[in-house]
């Protein structure tokens, strides 16, 4: 016999997971259009292994194993650690990170819910200290042979990599002026594979994650705090700079359209196990996550930097809802 | 238009009023026995003022008030008194408590009832007139209602706010009443008005009940009160949500509304105090919504100590029917049984089947979502009092306002991970308590074994010290011939000292009638005559 309240309004942590889930389709849909379907295999294959690697942690930890693998968080961690790892990479290196993701960071903390870190975040941290050179090979606008890419991913048939994959445009910038081979406008413009704002199809992945995050916001899965301050942040900082000099700093949209600048706005810095949670906290949080970004892609070694910026601003989570707690009824001033 | 001011947070859940709102309200009939609970409010429980066999008219008193807090309770109708006896309680502990069983002898012979003059009575003998008429406040908290109808430090109340918003879905009692009685309803309001020397009365009620708003506006009219429709939206019936907003004061946890300048009574309590007063009667009905799962869902008259399961036969309780909960499916109690009474608190009988509240789906760990922060109208964060009490770090669940929780259920119901969120609210809040009684109990226990050991040091040093002196005295006349002379000075010291205490100084001889000093010195006189003459017969013997 339960006590009261005896009504509950029909959500589900499932329904949660599924309507991000969905909201990534449009991304998912443009990634497909533009780089092919390899992308969908290392979804199917990240979320074998997580789902595998969940099923095997809760037997371990005693836990209802059907309430916890319905969920759908698992999945969540699977698609958002497959959409950030390039889609030709060796399957071995998918399924690593995944299970790293679950097991290690996921369950060895406590399973759902307790998690300080992102896990698709710390996964992607560990392969791409590890696999430096793995996580530079993106394909290639019409790259989208699938025979190809599925020979690159299962048969190790990696010889031809260079023939499908490139640098980014991100990291054509960073190359271009780290070698000084040109200003930055140049570099951009002369880069093969360049889009309107940012890389060749890669923007148009970035619209599909900006209109499956509005989505979310509509349908009350997020509040619109994180995504406002870390678009907002991210374009004040770029600005700021590439105001400051144009020569070496691209613009502001250009980043904001580039790498996973808008994944992490909606799906990455909004998780909320890992996230702060006061209005005035998230703001803080994901403010701290949009600068931090910019400055490891701009100043840093690696081609992005929402992994690293996403960990430090997860260590600080608990004192930003500390010191950001709302006043309640009463004691306002 | 007024301005209204919202408040954060809150549910709509589906409302559920329509179906017990068909028909209007409904005498509910005489049963075979009636129990009536000495302890229906909050505060002190009112002692027994009958014993099994008394006959009793419909209106005695038969609890008197106990205390600073505490309100009398009476007899429903004309009977005898069966038993007063320990009887299960309307409570979700199950625990029982004195009880007057009353059986009907069907006159419903009404004690003597007068209107009482409120406009020239003293506040004193106000507050005993409605302490012994047992007004409470009728919302559900049955709050001894003559502790708020005082004005105050200023004297006055800026706002008098009367509660018909009904927020909880099921109940419509309030609405009903306001309805059908929408002018004794103003009538109550109106002497609570002279009561609190209040500059303005509102009236709020929910905007989804359109008739009672027509039925409120048309009794008040010519009356410069302002009947308001608030926005439906749970939990704005709770005193302090409707106080915020109506008037845009937030009253903090612990604090008086009236200091605020503002007061919140029940439509209600309103139809209580104008029958206590124009009428002379005491609080012995109210109006209870019988819902859920009963065929003839309806609003019926009821009087205290019926049972419920009389109302609920007269409702037609369906046979799949699993529990029995007091109030509505956000902050109802669930009743240990059927047979318990309905009292002041009660509002609404609501039957419950696994159709009707089905059992929340299996509970999920908090992923922190944030919903039940966005739903508290409390401003609270409830997912981090959930953590504190989890951990039972009830420390930093005080830090984080737990007391300024009110229980009202919108975490839980929001909750996508099916937490039963406000049960551990409760169990924080109990073991904060808990703790705390021990602490006091502690604390008296030390301070009692402080007290004795200086108690018990300082009669050891009293007892040394006199042992001292005796030494000292002793070996004095031993040893220094010399200090003879001083012994003597010490001798001589304690016979004045001994012939003082020889000389009996008479007591309580101060404001004496003068017959009594005359007689005191008669006595006296008597007596300086026998002392005389024994000591005159003591010289001659020597």
């Amino acid at each position: 016999m339960n006590n009261s309240p005896y009504f509950r309004q029909p959500v589900s942590v499932q329904a949660v997971m599924l309507k991000v889930l969905a909201a990534l389709l449009p991304g998912l849909a443009a990634y497909v259009w533009f780089f092919g379907a390899a992308i969908l295999v290392q979804i199917a294959l990240a979320s074998s292994a997580a789902l595998a690697g969940e099923a095997a942690m809760l037997m371990l930890r005693r836990r209802p194993l059907a309430l916890f693998l319905s969920d759908g968080s698992a999945l969540v961690t699977a698609w958002l650690l497959a959409l950030s790892l390039p889609p030709l990479s060796p399957w071995w290196l998918t399924v690593v990170a995944t299970l790293f993701a679950i097991i290690v960071v996921k369950h060895l903390y406590g399973g759902l819910g307790q998690n300080p870190f992102n896990p698709a975040m710390a996964a992607f941290c560990v392969v791409i200290v590890a696999y430096p050179q793995l996580l530079s090979q993106w394909p290639s606008p019409a790259s989208g042979d699938f025979m190809n890419q599925w020979q690159m991913i299962f048969a190790g048939a990696r010889e031809h990599v260079d023939a499908l994959t490139m640098a980014t445009p991100l990291d054509a910038l960073r190359t271009g002026l780290h070698a000084g081979t040109g200003k930055a406008a140049a570099i951009l413009g002369g880069t093969q594979g360049m889009g309107v704002l940012a890389g060749q199809g890669w923007e148009w992945v970035a619209v599909g994650y900006l209109a499956g995050g509005l989505w979310l916001i509509q349908q009350r899965i997020i509040t619109w705090h994180i995504p406002a301050a870390f678009i907002a942040v991210f374009l004040a900082v770029a600005s700021a700079f590439h105001l400051g000099s144009a020569d070496r700093f691209a613009p502001p949209l250009f980043h904001l359209f580039s790498g996973g600048a808008l994944l992490c706005a909606f799906f990455i810095a909004t998780d909320p196990v890992s996230a702060a949670t006061t209005p005035r906290g998230k703001l803080i949080y994901a403010a701290g996550i949009a600068f931090l970004t910019y400055i490891i892609r701009v100043f840093g070694a690696y081609p992005d930097g929402i992994a690293f910026a996403t960990l430090l601003m997860n260590i600080c989570v608990p004192l930003i809802d500390m010191w950001t707690q709302p006043p309640v009824f009463g004691h306002k001033k | 238009m007024r301005r209204l001011f919202a408040f954060h947070g809150g549910v709509k859940p589906p409302a559920h009023k329509a179906q017990s709102t068909a028909l209007p309200i409904a005498v509910a009939p005489l049963f075979s026995e009636y129990v009536i609970p000495l302890h229906q409010s909050i505060g002190g429980a009112p002692r027994p003022l009958v014993a099994d066999g008394d006959p009793v008219l419909k209106g005695q008193k038969i609890g008197g008030a106990d205390g600073n807090v505490s309100a009398a309770v009476h007899a429903p109708t004309s009977g005898t008194v069966k038993a007063v006896e320990m009887r299960r309680m309307p409570h979700a502990s199950g625990l029982s408590a004195l009880c007057v069983v009353l059986e009907p002898d069907g006159d419903e012979r009404w004690i003597e009832r007068a209107p009482f003059d409120h406009k020239n009575a003293s506040p004193d003998a106000l507050r005993d007139y409605l302490r012994d008429t047992g007004i409470v406040g009728l919302g559900g908290a049955a709050f001894p209602s003559y502790l708020k109808l005082n004005p105050g430090k200023e004297g006055r109340l800026d706002v008098l706010v009367i509660n018909g918003a009904e927020c909880e879905p099921f109940i419509t009692c309030d609405d009903t009443l306001m309805r059908e009685r929408a002018a004794t309803v103003i009538a109550g309001a109106a002497i609570m008005r002279e009561m609190l020397a209040a500059k303005s009365v509102i009236i709020g009620i929910e905007d989804n009940k359109p008739e009672a708003i027509a039925a409120m506006r048309t009794a008040a009219q010519g009356r410069d009160m302002a009947v308001v429709a608030v926005p439906a939206r749970y939990p704005a019936g709770g005193a302090k949500q409707l106080i915020r907003v109506l008037t845009g004061i937030e009253v903090p946890h612990g604090k008086r509304s009236t200091d605020y300048g503002v007061q919140c009574f029940n439509v209600g309590t309103a139809v209580g105090i104008h029958d206590a007063i124009a009428l002379g009667a005491p609080l012995i009905s109210r109006i209870v919504t019988v819902a859920g799962n009963v065929v003839h869902p309806r609003n019926y008259e009821v009087l205290f100590g019926t049972k419920m399961q009389d109302l609920l036969a007269l409702a037609g309780k369906l046979p799949d029917t699993d529990r029995i909960i007091m109030g509505g499916p956000m902050m109802g109690l669930p009743m240990p049984g059927e047979e318990v009474p309905v009292v002041k608190a009660t509002n609404c009988i609501l039957a419950g089947s696994q159709a009707l509240l089905p059992p929340p789906p299996p509970e999920m760990p908090c992923i922190r979502c944030g919903e039940c922060a966005l739903a508290c109208p409390a401003d609270l964060q409830p997912f981090e009092l959930y953590w504190f009490s989890r951990a039972k770090l009830f420390g930093r669940a005080q830090e984080y306002h737990l007391f300024d929780c009110i229980e009202c259920g919108c975490c839980a119901y929001v909750c996508p991970s099916n937490i039963p969120l406000v049960d551990y609210y409760r169990f924080a809040k109990s073991e904060i308590w808990a703790r705390e009684r021990e602490k006091e109990a502690a604390d008296a226990a030390r301070s009692r074994f402080e007290f004795r050991t200086k108690r018990e040091a300082r009669e050891k040093a009293e007892k040394a010290e006199k042992l001292q002196a005796r030494t000292a005295i002793r070996s004095v006349t031993e040893t220094d011939p010399a200090a003879a002379e001083k012994k003597a000075l010490i001798a001589a010291a304690i016979a004045r000292a001994q012939q003082q205490k020889a000389e009996v100084r008479p007591q309580n001889i101060d404001n004496l009638t003068l017959e009594q000093r005359a007689e005191i010195s008669a006595i006296e006189s008597r007596r300086a005559r026998f002392h005389e003459m024994a000591k005159t017969a003591a010289d001659e013997d020597t």
